[in-house]
């Protein structure tokens, strides 16, 4: 397509080439673009991974079912698995951070703006080489075309000689390339919170959202680079003769174990704290009060980033540890439920004695809070090493990291988008396919993921194909996939509210929402310089004082 | 319009509610109508079993106490709390926080924690670390791609896929403890009527006891991922009374029954690639790669309880494994008719 556009000297006109602009978007640096192409990166894989798990759920509806062959299902639950935690969790928070942080913190961009389009580009390009492994994985006797080895590629299952053919070698650079791309993020994240402040803004004024992704990126250097470490490790294992975890050379599955969940764990904490901080942000504004507790909710983040690190083995109870390690696991895992809970009371205590207003992105903070307890709930079950002996491996930790990953990370994302879509494009979400788009995914969430913990407690393992009939397990799994469709027509909505919105959406103004942090105070879309005049700050929340001059918070703080 | 929407947010709290308790009853009936074919952690048919139930049922109800308060008080703020048409524009009172709040929230949930954390405690030791009685059963679990050898060192016996062990009297109790050793990649032993999981982990050998307390079959299943078939790595648990698991072992120490009248299929089966992974006792087939088929007929299931053990799925199986367990390692055997009824002949002698 060549565009006819005439140009006038002197007259400047908004019609570019379609060339031009994929062109600026390839080579931006400007943290908000970059910001929404992580987003817009994210809901792709969204997606894809969406539709791995519908495939999944018409699988397992029937026992002894034949939709798809184990092989093609092992390879589903890894994909779907792996896809959305590095390839849709991780990159639609570093998209809302990169948008947010700097705008909250009343600065222009990023502190390192093309080691920021670096980290993002990286990690695009581990998705996409993740799913290049269906067309380049392909040519050995016996190779699947997609990693099946699950999301934790357990060794020896990843040696050569359980996987052969490529499709673990694509898994592992593919989460080795994003995982340098989510530490170069991490990097600029808290670079950027630590120098780029506007005068005035000192830590204990900064919004919670900037707070809470300080404490995210710090663990994601942490947690990522063991990850990335061990990636190494299992190259140089199948591809350089090394015995780390290649068990039949006298190498240990457990190493594996240990460097996977260091990551691992921490990882939950690094997709659930950002998620805490759009509730911190959100639930305020609508309920029309301040944060309740600012300076507990910022130290109860800063002991779950500390806790968080020491609790990795909760995920091995099964695999031998002794009596005193299993007991040590279990009170480190039990306690970082309490600063948890502070949370969760904080943002009650925020909404107690407010005037809540029900719009959509408080309609799905509200749904995250009640499932967020139930989530946390099943967390101290799974805690407590003894319990766990009979519910890790089943259904019932699938029920339980769905609700804090769907119940949790989803709702949460989606609040956030509701909540920032009028800044990030000038106009408001409808609010009537909001609602359709909120209740028809409660009731399917609620539908497959309540009904998912009791074939868990009734015997059912995870990541099996299929399974013997009569053993309590048959209607509760065809709920459960129905669930899955009444989700899946939700989103469908809500990308449809994407689309029209976009185009035909309520303008939104400057500040929609009678809100009080800095991304409110410039324009919606805000210019490529974010603020024309750095702003001045005076409390936690700058445009309250700016609102009630005569009853400022820089008065009480 | 406002009245309409603390109705829906009711609706929320009532129906989450109601789905919570729908799922407590499912947890709470289960254990009456469970038959001796159940894998329900809450119907526990031994001492580690039951320890485990007792405690998740003492965790359930703490976890169902803060449930109930903590939702009661959030769905209370959400619906006291909502903003009414008559006070638009009016801001509620701006109010920061409260030290003794927030000091009562977070000493409440730290006594909470180390209650749970000591009773965990107490039943890990319990379980983990109880000595083993001179009258206690030795059996060496081994995880293969996809089934489960068992071997009985003390009593020279060795089969698959279907474990048999005696019922524990209290009085005089004779566990049986196992060792889980894995030929090839991670797996887990899980009976859930009988005991918590345990993973066979290739180089690191795990031990696990049960005594079970009634008679019958234990089923449980592969727990952890282990390759494609995974899902059809079943487990069957025979719990035995001491007089027929003593039988039991007397017919599994003899060797093969020797049958002159299916010896062309034994021949067949000795001529073909069979005896590189299978052995029967007291012939030259003594592979170790599949399971050992010397008492073959006794066990009421094959390829790791796929499939029940009848002439027609024998043959099936031997013919195209895929047929009954795609991915299996079992190799198609491409025999011919006449080869294939030997075979199978030969098959349902050894008992």
């Amino acid at each position: 397509m060549s565009s006819n556009a005439i140009t006038i000297p002197g007259v400047q006109i908004d019609e570019k080439p379609w060339v031009d602009t994929l062109h600026e978007w390839v080579t931006t640096v400007d943290h908000k673009r970059l910001g929404v192409l992580y987003i817009l990166y994210a809901l792709l894989f969204l997606v894809v991974a969406g539709v791995e798990a519908l495939i999944i759920r018409i699988q397992l509806m029937f026992p002894h079912n034949h939709f798809v062959s184990p092989q093609v299902f092992n390879r589903l639950f890894t994909m779907h698995g792996t896809t959305m935690v590095f390839f849709m969790g991780m990159p639609i928070l570093f998209g809302f951070a990169n948008y947010l942080v700097p705008l909250m913190i009343g600065a222009r961009d990023m502190a390192f703006p093309r080691l920021n389009a670096f980290s993002f580009w990286l990690s695009a390009m581990g998705g996409f080489l993740l799913y290049f492994s269906l067309v380049g994985a392909n040519g050995l006797y016996g190779a699947g075309n997609a990693p099946d080895a699950g999301w934790w590629a357990y060794a020896p299952l990843t040696a050569r000689a359980f996987s052969p053919g490529h499709s673990t070698d694509y898994w592992t650079l593919a989460l080795l390339v994003s995982g340098f791309g989510s530490i170069g993020t991490a990097i600029n994240i808290i670079a950027t919170i630590l120098c780029m402040r506007c005068p005035g803004m000192k830590l204990n004024r900064m919004p919670l959202l900037a707070w809470l992704n300080l404490v995210m990126a710090g663990m994601v250097l942490l947690a990522v680079s063991p990850l990335t470490a061990a990636q190494f490790m299992l190259l140089i294992d199948r591809y350089l003769g090394g015995h780390f975890f290649d068990t039949q050379a006298g190498g240990s599955a457990m190493l594996w174990m240990h460097f996977f969940w260091i990551f691992g764990h921490p990882e939950v904490y690094v997709l659930i704290i950002p998620c805490f901080a759009f509730m911190s942000e959100i639930i305020p504004v609508f309920s029309r009060k301040p944060i309740f507790g600012y300076p507990v909710m910022v130290a109860a983040t800063v002991c779950i980033g500390f806790v968080s690190m020491s609790v990795w083995a909760h995920h091995m109870f099964s695999v031998g540890m002794n009596s005193y390690a299993n007991s040590f696991f279990t009170i480190t895992t039990m306690a970082v439920g309490v600063p948890t809970g502070i949370k969760i009371f904080n943002w009650l205590g925020t909404m107690w004695g407010g005037k809540i207003q029900f719009k959509v992105p408080m309609l799905f903070c509200i749904a995250f809070l009640f499932q967020f307890l139930t989530a946390g709930l099943t967390g101290i079950m799974l805690g407590s090493a003894a319990f766990d002996s009979q519910l890790t491996l089943s259904y019932f930790v699938v029920a339980h990291f769905h609700y804090t990953l769907v119940g949790g990370v989803v709702f949460g994302v989606f609040a956030a988008l509701y909540y920032w879509y009028p800044k990030i494009t000038g106009r408001i979400l409808n609010e009537t396919l909001g609602k359709l788009h909120f209740w028809l995914f409660l009731i399917g969430f609620h539908l497959t993921f309540d009904l998912m913990h009791i074939p868990g407690l009734l015997g059912m393992p995870r990541r099996i194909y299929t399974y013997e009939p009569g053993r309590g397990w048959d209607t509760v799994n065809l709920l459960i996939s129905v669930g899955g469709f009444i989700q899946a027509i939700a989103v469908v909505i809500f990308a449809a509210n994407l689309v029209v919105s976009y185009f035909k959406g309520k303008k939104a103004g400057n500040d929609p929402w009678d809100a009080w942090t800095l991304e409110w105070a410039t324009s919606s879309p805000p210019p490529a310089y974010n603020f024309a005049s750095i702003p001045l700050v005076a409390s936690r929340r700058p445009l309250w004082d700016l609102k009630h001059p005569e009853d400022p918070d820089s008065r009480y703080e | 319009m406002l009245k309409m929407k603390s109705w829906t947010l009711r609706f929320v709290a009532q129906t989450m509610l109601l789905l919570f308790w729908s799922a407590m009853a499912v947890w709470a009936i289960g254990p009456k109508d469970s038959s001796p074919h159940g894998t329900n952690i809450f119907a526990p048919a031994s001492t580690p079993a039951k320890a485990i139930s007792d405690l998740s049922v003492f965790v359930l109800v703490i976890t169902g106490i803060i449930f109930v308060v903590v939702f009661a008080l959030l769905a209370y703020s959400v619906i006291k709390f909502r903003g009414r048409a008559v006070d638009a524009g009016r801001e509620p009172a701006q109010v920061y926080g409260s030290t003794q709040i927030e000091l009562a929230w977070t000493i409440i949930p730290i006594l909470i924690v180390i209650v749970l954390f000591l009773a965990t405690a107490r039943v890990l030791h319990a379980v983990q670390d109880a000595p083993q009685p001179p009258g206690a059963i030795e059996v060496t679990a081994i995880g293969h791609q996809y089934w489960w050898e068992f071997r009985y060192p003390k009593l020279g016996v060795v089969t698959a896929n279907e474990l048999h062990i005696p019922v524990s009297n209290p009085a005089n109790p004779t566990p049986t403890f196992l060792t889980l050793l894995s030929a090839d990649t991670d797996h887990s032993f899980w009976i859930p009527e009988l005991a918590g999981k345990t993973d066979l982990i290739p180089n690191h050998p795990n031990r696990m006891w049960m005594d079970p307390l009634r008679t019958g079959i234990f089923l449980g299943q592969c727990a952890q991922y282990c390759g494609v078939q995974h899902a059809k790595m079943l487990l069957r648990v025979s719990v035995d009374s001491p007089a027929d698991f003593a039988a039991w072992v007397r017919g599994q120490q003899q060797p093969a029954v020797q049958d002159a009248s299916v010896a062309t299929g034994r021949r067949v089966f000795e001529s073909n690639a069979c005896m590189n992974c299978h052995a029967v006792a007291g012939t030259n087939a003594n592979g170790r790669f599949g399971p050992d088929l010397t008492h073959l007929m006794i066990r009421a299931t094959i390829a790791s309880g796929a499939a029940s053990n009848t002439p027609e799925n024998l043959r099936l199986w031997i013919q195209d494994p895929n047929a009954i367990k795609p991915g299996s390692l079992m190799p198609a055997m491409k025999l011919n008719d006449s080869d294939l009824d030997a075979v199978v002949s030969y098959m349902e002698t050894l008992r």
